[in-house]
């Protein structure tokens, strides 16, 4: 019954929603944290030209030329790695030659073991009924066996394979890193046309290679560098994500209201002071379309914008502090277990501390304000054990077996800081308890 | 949109706020999800719930998991696979899942075969208890992240909730930062409204929301927790009511209510709070008081009732305690009838303040000690044969001392005591009161800070224990 009734509703305002629907769907997919639309992907090939060259010569000598080749793509998180391997391997795609050859993906998050990895490629290259019956005595004859299915039967060598390797330095965990051995060891000695390219965000990883991977690498690194400057690149990044390109809505006008209106936004300076504010936290692009997404969500009628107002709501509801939050939901005696142990830190100079000691402070607060009985003992241990589950207290390492619960020891895991603005905030506190905070924080 | 957010406002009070946020995110129609969520709060305010009424009214197929249940990677992908493709483990298909799948990758193969042969339907998993996927697997909270990505076009968000923040869950590499939505605890007056819709028929509203603010008085100091403080109103309501069911009072008789309830809450405090009976066992004590049962059965029924130890175990574990508290050089003190004034100093009573042995814990003692110990404070004569020891390990086993060091130190063990100063006393009160005072005045000085003159060195120092009067260390 929800469901007709939600029908008949979606029906009813259907022009205005008709434009905001349609209005959402494309700013959702510019704010998609991963891969990158048409127009982001020839951003990014403006942006890192030489390199986009470099990785397409590559991938064009495998799968023309059959000539065997290895690279390294190195830039820290967000900066681009995938995307632009995406918008490369798309433009060869147009160009007619990557249907010449296969694409191997492979990722080290999904394939923990040089066994998934083989498994994987057999069946991205679609050979699973060939490799059904046989059985390999190593990795290298399997490996060499793929690679031999792929000749045609008048042609010399076989089709050409690019491998593409994401998060490549988990790859170099593996047992004798097998995989990575035999794959540069193919594409070194040029058994078979392939390409080796990986991916991955530690500038050191040439270091976790072993010996003899390392001299059959062709030590050929692409690194990315992000521009580093606020403006311009950032506030271009900004515009970008929230400009419509031309052409998607069918309603003209509104597209060029929304995209001036956008300029119009760059100007101010209360935006520039929040984006400026996240640009010092981290150049990662993907935390700018969070916050935008978050913004973005919230429109609803026709005229409405994103503003100042909208942007800074959502950067302060991502990235508040999330103890202080957490502070505000505990109960009264739960805050001054917490008090008790910060006089305990100060007192005792960050020596850990047992609840015993916290109920010895808790029932010597309760004395000297005695309009309230302290509550019994074993219910504010229950309010201590709980703190323990939040993680805001957490136990010293040792040994635990011999020692009673009460007497083992804690460290307290919130600042003086965070007490104090929590403190501030929170509604309806007694005044008693307030005071004995600030007597000594 | 705002219809649906009207809706499920409807449906679940004082979560307005959270429920727009959530609605907007995740979007209506078919548009993009977003990659994944992180939705976290205290326990107890709402978020599975609404959770999955947003998740129901906007028609994503969900697979609901619980990670304190799925403990291991190949029951959480099972039970996610066979939720997403609406397999159900009957004897028909002989109680087999969608697919075996024990690592991610085949994981992951298995989503996008799936969104695939429903027709890229939009798909949300939720994972609650997150933050046990921090012990597991150091890949698998990436790849949550990331599902979107890895999964290649498949309309699939991941939503995490759990109640501590995301701070906490950045330990390995590849994490991807989800949004984050916060559920505050609930207000005093959102509790009220929300504790309100559990009156019954019979009685006024303005009855039920003063029974509430009595229940709440007591309780909300200890706990802010919605689903304790409704308990805990559901539990007491009968007697409550039960001055009015006999017509002793009316509605309005606000001080005799009171009056009534009052010693119930506090009882209720004491044992069900903690969980120490059940709520059923609770339940028949309150019957039992109604018909003024004698006490044995209420005692009975608590689960700290009193072990019954035999009569030289008991002094050995009063000695053990002894022992493990006081020092041993005050021993000569105490336990000898002839000894010298020792005169107090400032600088000792400060000492004593700082490190008092009831803040730090009980110190290991060796068995020397503890049998002499036992014998001065035993009146008659004890023989040591192998009763007395074998009544040691005794002790041992039923986990009131621990022996430290190990079993290779047959020839001087030592232990510890572990038991706390409310069991020695439920203990030593069962003794006749000559033999209790000079144990107990003993135990009481080095443990609190009052001297035998202060107390009396009377019976008067046995009651003592029982009133917690306002203690200063005297010199």
């Amino acid at each position: 019954m929800g469901l007709k009734r939600q029908r008949e509703d979606d029906e009813e305002g259907d022009g205005a929603d008709d434009l905001m629907t349609q209005l959402q769907q494309h700013l959702r997919h510019n704010l998609t944290l991963w891969g990158s639309t048409h127009e982001a992907g020839e951003k990014l090939l403006s942006l890192y030209r030489s390199e986009a060259q470099h990785l397409e010569e590559l991938m064009t000598r495998t799968l023309t030329l059959g000539e065997s080749n290895s690279a390294m793509v190195l830039a820290p998180r967000g900066t681009g790695k995938s995307a632009l391997l995406d918008t490369v391997l798309k433009k060869l795609e147009r160009t007619g030659s990557l249907c010449e050859g296969f694409v191997v993906r492979l990722s080290g998050l999904l394939q923990t073991d040089d066994r998934h990895a083989l498994r994987e490629i057999t069946s991205q290259l679609r050979l699973e009924t060939a490799t059904a019956n046989k059985v390999f005595g190593s990795f290298a004859e399997n490996l060499s066996f793929l690679l031999e299915s792929l000749r045609f039967g008048s042609k010399e060598s076989s089709k050409p394979v690019l491998f593409i390797l994401e998060e490549f330095d988990l790859f170099c965990h593996h047992r004798n890193q097998t995989l990575l051995y035999n794959l540069f060891d193919v594409a070194q000695s040029a058994q078979a046309p392939i390409c080796v390219l990986g991916l991955t965000c530690r500038l050191d990883v040439i270091e976790l290679l072993e010996k003899r991977v390392k001299s059959r690498f062709s030590h050929r690194h692409i690194h990315l560098f992000p521009p580093d400057a606020f403006d311009p690149h950032y506030l271009a990044t900004f515009t970008h994500l929230l400009t419509l390109p031309p052409d998607t809505l069918p309603h003209k006008d509104f597209a060029e209201r929304w995209n001036s209106d956008v300029a119009s936004l760059v100007e101010d300076i209360e935006v520039r002071r929040v984006l400026k504010r996240i640009h010092t936290t981290t150049k990662d692009v993907r935390t700018l379309k969070a916050i935008l997404l978050v913004c973005v969500s919230g429109l609803s009628g026709e005229n409405e914008r994103v503003d100042a107002k909208r942007l800074t709501k959502a950067h302060t509801l991502l990235s508040g502090d999330s103890k202080t939050k957490l502070l505000h939901g505990l109960s009264f005696l739960q805050l001054t277990l917490i008090i008790a142990m910060s006089h305990l830190t100060h007192t005792y100079d960050g020596e850990p501390y047992n609840f015993e000691m916290v109920l010895h402070e808790y029932l010597k607060f309760s004395r000297r304000h005695s309009h309230t009985r302290p509550l019994p003992r074993p219910v504010v241990f229950k309010a201590f054990d709980q703190l323990k589950g939040l993680e805001l207290i957490r136990a010293v390492e040792g040994n635990t077996r011999g020692t009673q619960r009460e007497y083992r020891l804690y460290h307290l895991l919130v600042t003086s800081e965070q007490l104090s603005t929590a403190l501030g905030t929170i509604q309806a506190l007694p005044t008693d308890l307030q005071q004995w905070a600030v007597s000594a924080i | 949109m705002e219809v649906a957010v009207q809706d499920i406002s409807d449906g679940i009070p004082c979560r307005r706020e959270q429920i727009q946020l959530l609605v907007h995110l995740l979007g209506q129609g078919t548009c993009a999800l977003p990659s994944s969520l992180f939705v976290y709060g205290p326990s107890g305010c709402g978020k599975t719930l609404v959770t999955l009424a947003v998740l129901k009214r906007l028609d994503i197929i969900t697979a609901h998991i619980n990670c304190i249940e799925a403990y291991t990677p190949r029951i959480m992908f099972e039970t996610v696979l066979n939720q997403l493709s609406g397999t159900v483990l009957s004897s028909s298909n002989g109680y087999t899942s969608y697919a075996s799948c024990d690592n991610l990758g085949d994981f992951v193969k298995h989503i996008k075969d799936i969104g695939r042969n429903r027709g890229m339907p939009r798909i949300a998993v939720v994972v609650e208890h997150s933050e046990r996927l921090r012990d597991q697997d150091a890949n698998i909270m990436p790849v949550l992240c990331r599902l979107q990505e890895l999964t290649c076009s498949t309309n699939i968000v991941v939503i995490f909730l759990s109640s501590i923040p995301v701070d906490k869950f950045r330990a390995s590499t590849g994490f991807m930062e989800p949004i984050v939505v916060h559920f505050p605890q609930y207000y005093k007056n959102e509790v009220m409204e929300i504790l309100v819709k559990l009156k019954p028929e019979k009685y006024s509203e303005e009855f039920f929301k003063n029974y509430i603010n009595l229940v709440l008085s007591v309780f909300y100091v200890a706990t802010k927790d919605l689903p304790e403080l409704k308990h805990q109103v559901q539990l007491n309501f009968q007697t409550y009511c039960e001055p009015i069911e006999k017509g002793e009072a009316a509605e309005g008789d606000m001080r005799q209510l009171w009056r009534n309830i009052e010693p119930h809450l506090r009882k209720a405090m004491n044992s069900v709070y903690l969980r120490e009976v059940s709520s059923d066992q609770y339940e028949r004590m309150q019957k039992l008081t109604e018909k003024n049962e004698p006490d044995h059965l209420l005692s009975n029924m608590s689960h700290n009732a009193k072990m019954e130890l035999p009569f030289y175990s008991k002094f050995l574990l009063i000695a053990a305690y002894l022992a493990s508290y006081n020092p041993a050089r005050t021993d000569r003190r105490f336990f000898m009838k002839y000894h010298g004034k020792q005169r107090k100093t400032q600088a000792m009573i400060k000492a004593k303040e700082r490190s008092s042995n009831q803040l730090v814990g009980p110190k290991p003692f060796p068995l020397d000690r503890l049998l002499a110990i036992f014998y001065s404070i035993v009146d008659d004569r004890v023989t040591p044969t192998a009763n007395i020891f074998s009544q040691i390990s005794t002790l041992v086993t039923l986990r009131l001392l621990t022996q430290i060091g190990g079993d290779d130190q047959l020839d001087s063990p030592k232990y510890k005591c572990v038991v706390s100063l409310d069991f020695i006393r439920t203990i030593a009160r069962g003794f006749a009161v000559g033999v209790a005072a000079r144990v107990v005045v003993s135990l009481f000085e080095e443990a609190t800070g009052i001297t035998p003159r202060s107390v009396g060195l009377t019976f008067g120092g046995l009651y003592s224990l029982d009133n917690e009067k306002p203690i200063a260390t005297t010199g």
